[in-house]
């Protein structure tokens, strides 16, 4: 089975041009051709010698895989299905608004976080996906040249996978890859400490964090990663670092009827993020089946929006995209595909 | 113990057991102290540069002298591959202990798959007290790790669920068919589900659909 090239940082590709006994200076044409152009095949490197292409393409492929599926929403938001080689699909959101266009990109098939709320918790864990399987959403989106911003927050959490993500993030804000700002592209994650701070270390990209409750106990029943990272530890961490309009942090917070919109949250949160320089996303539940939880009005979320900003903290509603199509915040899944599948075979 | 800038810390392995094909124990001096269910960090690496330590369980009792780690081989992680080629006397790598999946030393359920069994053998081996009811999932009758340290318990009700074959005194079935056949759960006890995130996830909705509160139940996820 031939490798894919895209996903393949310059570092990566300067190592197999090197072992290929090809000069150096290809690996920079290669990753030209990779991320800067549109081309099908190797054989269209059309500056690469013929015995370089040859080379080439006796252990690679470019890697671009075309969705298989489109669906589209009544608000524009389409969610595309991308399958892979091992049968399994990843599923990306593209959503327009305005003068931006977004992407929502998956960094695992399915998720091992378990969080009380989310649909793509639901179908477990089917693996990771490689640097060439995150920017090839990018890539491989027929609205690719209108997107302007990219979201970590698909299926799968990002730093369960830090070192995809840390590549495809370096390909898309590098001179020799996509050359995007990094302040373009937001990670999100449920907080997992160590790769949180790789992440910070390495990377000028906005970071969003799930918060959802300020309360341990409350956080610990609803994500069971609070039980390894609580929530109290993710904020002192982040503390160490500057964030700025260069580089944001924000907070994801789902609200539940009863559960975390009370003043009470109000009055943790505020005392939790004091001297953070950071904002709250509130965003609705999209309740998924089964669930004991429910969503709170948006009159009572615009309350608690406007208590946090009493409080001196930058809070917004997302809006919901998405949801006729199940591509809206927490309903990515491709469990369904995947049984119908194991039943076909 | 003396923690590096990443956050990790040299033990020596004392003993490797191999309990069952491509599962281990693998044990060191005890050097911190820690609460039962905690988990630590592993590595072969002294860095985080490349790869990320992953989270284990400790397995053993917080009083107990050497520290154990129960772990099966996933042929395509990149540690445990790596972790199985040590033998006693090379060096590992750990953080130090965290976690809140902690005994409420009262009446509760415990349900654990695979590997999943290590923090309530460490709770059990620290002492822990309050009727509890074990609940052990498992694919093949060698795979009820510790399964000798749960028999005979006073304090302990110990059921196994085994799914590929049949024993004595063992359910035949998956532990999810189990608690779906089990009636009148009790809605006031806490449920501390530990395992793959396909049975916590399973379990914590079959739990919910018997009218547990999920306020009751708290789940440690493998990651």
């Amino acid at each position: 089975m031939k490798q894919e090239l895209l996903g393949k940082t310059l570092k990566e590709l300067q190592e197999i041009v090197g072992e290929l006994g090809l000069p150096k200076f290809t690996a920079k044409q290669i990753a030209d051709w990779l991320y800067k152009k549109d081309i099908q095949s190797i054989d269209e490197m059309s500056n690469l010698s013929k015995k370089a292409r040859q080379l080439l393409n006796e252990q690679f492929e470019i890697g671009y895989v075309a969705p298989v599926k489109v669906q589209t929403s009544v608000d524009g938001t389409k969610k595309y299905l991308y399958p892979t080689a091992t049968d399994k699909f990843i599923e990306a959101a593209y959503i327009p608004d305005k003068d931006r266009a977004t992407l929502c990109v998956s960094s695992q098939i399915g998720c091992k976080m378990g969080c009380l709320f989310c649909m793509t918790a639901k179908q477990g864990f089917q693996g990771q996906l490689s640097t060439g399987q995150i920017i090839n959403q990018i890539k491989s989106l027929p609205e690719f040249e209108k997107l302007t911003n990219i979201v970590y927050m698909g299926m799968g959490e990002p730093f369960d996978n830090i070192e995809g993500v840390m590549k495809s993030t370096e390909i898309l804000t590098s001179d020799y890859g996509f050359g995007w700002s990094p302040k373009r592209i937001t990670v999100s994650t449920i907080g997992i400490i160590p790769a949180m701070r790789t992440f910070l270390a390495n990377s000028k990209c906005h970071l969003a964090i799930s918060l959802h409750t300020p309360f341990d106990e409350e956080r610990k029943e609803i994500m069971p990663i609070q039980n390894v990272y609580p929530i109290s530890e993710i904020i002192d961490e982040l503390r160490s670092y500057e964030f700025t309009q260069h580089r944001r942090v924000s907070f994801e917070y789902i609200m539940f009827k009863g559960i975390n919109d009370s003043s009470k949250h109000v009055k943790e949160l505020a005392r939790l993020l004091n001297g953070l320089n950071c904002r709250i996303n509130l965003i609705r539940f999209h309740p998924i089946p089964g669930t004991p939880l429910e969503g709170t009005s948006i009159e009572k979320m615009e309350q608690f929006r406007d208590q946090l900003i009493s409080k001196g903290i930058m809070t917004t509603i997302r809006k919901s995209r998405g949801e006729d199509i199940f591509a809206a915040c927490g309903l990515l899944s491709t469990k369904e595909l995947l049984k119908k599948q194991e039943g076909d075979h | 113990m003396d923690y590096n800038i990443d956050g990790l810390a040299p033990v020596v392995i004392t003993n490797k057991i191999e309990i069952t094909e491509r599962v281990f124990i693998y044990q060191f001096k005890r050097a911190f102290n820690f609460e039962a269910g905690q988990v630590i960090g592993i590595s072969v690496f002294d860095n985080t540069d490349e790869k990320m330590p992953r989270m284990y369980s400790i397995a053993s009792g917080n009083n107990d002298e050497l520290v154990s780690i129960l772990f099966n081989v996933k042929e395509t992680g990149w540690l445990t591959p790596l972790l199985a080629k040590k033998e006693v006397g090379d060096t590992i790598y750990i953080t130090a202990p965290s976690g809140n999946f902690l005994d409420n030393n009262e009446s509760a359920f415990w349900i654990a798959t695979g590997t999943g069994i290590a923090p309530f053998h460490s709770m059990l081996q620290s002492g822990s007290s309050g009727q509890k009811t074990l609940i052990h999932g498992a694919r093949k009758l060698d795979s009820f790790y510790f399964e000798d340290s749960f028999l005979n318990v006073n304090h302990l009700s110990y059921i196994r669920c085994c799914s590929q074959e049949e024993g004595n005194s063992i359910y035949f079935g998956r532990l999810t068919q189990y608690l779906k056949e089990y009636n009148n759960l009790p809605h006031d006890q806490k449920y501390y589900l530990c395992g793959v995130p396909e049975m916590v996830v399973e379990v914590r909705d079959i739990l919910i659909d018997k009218g547990v509160p999920y306020q009751q139940i708290v789940a440690e996820i493998y990651f």
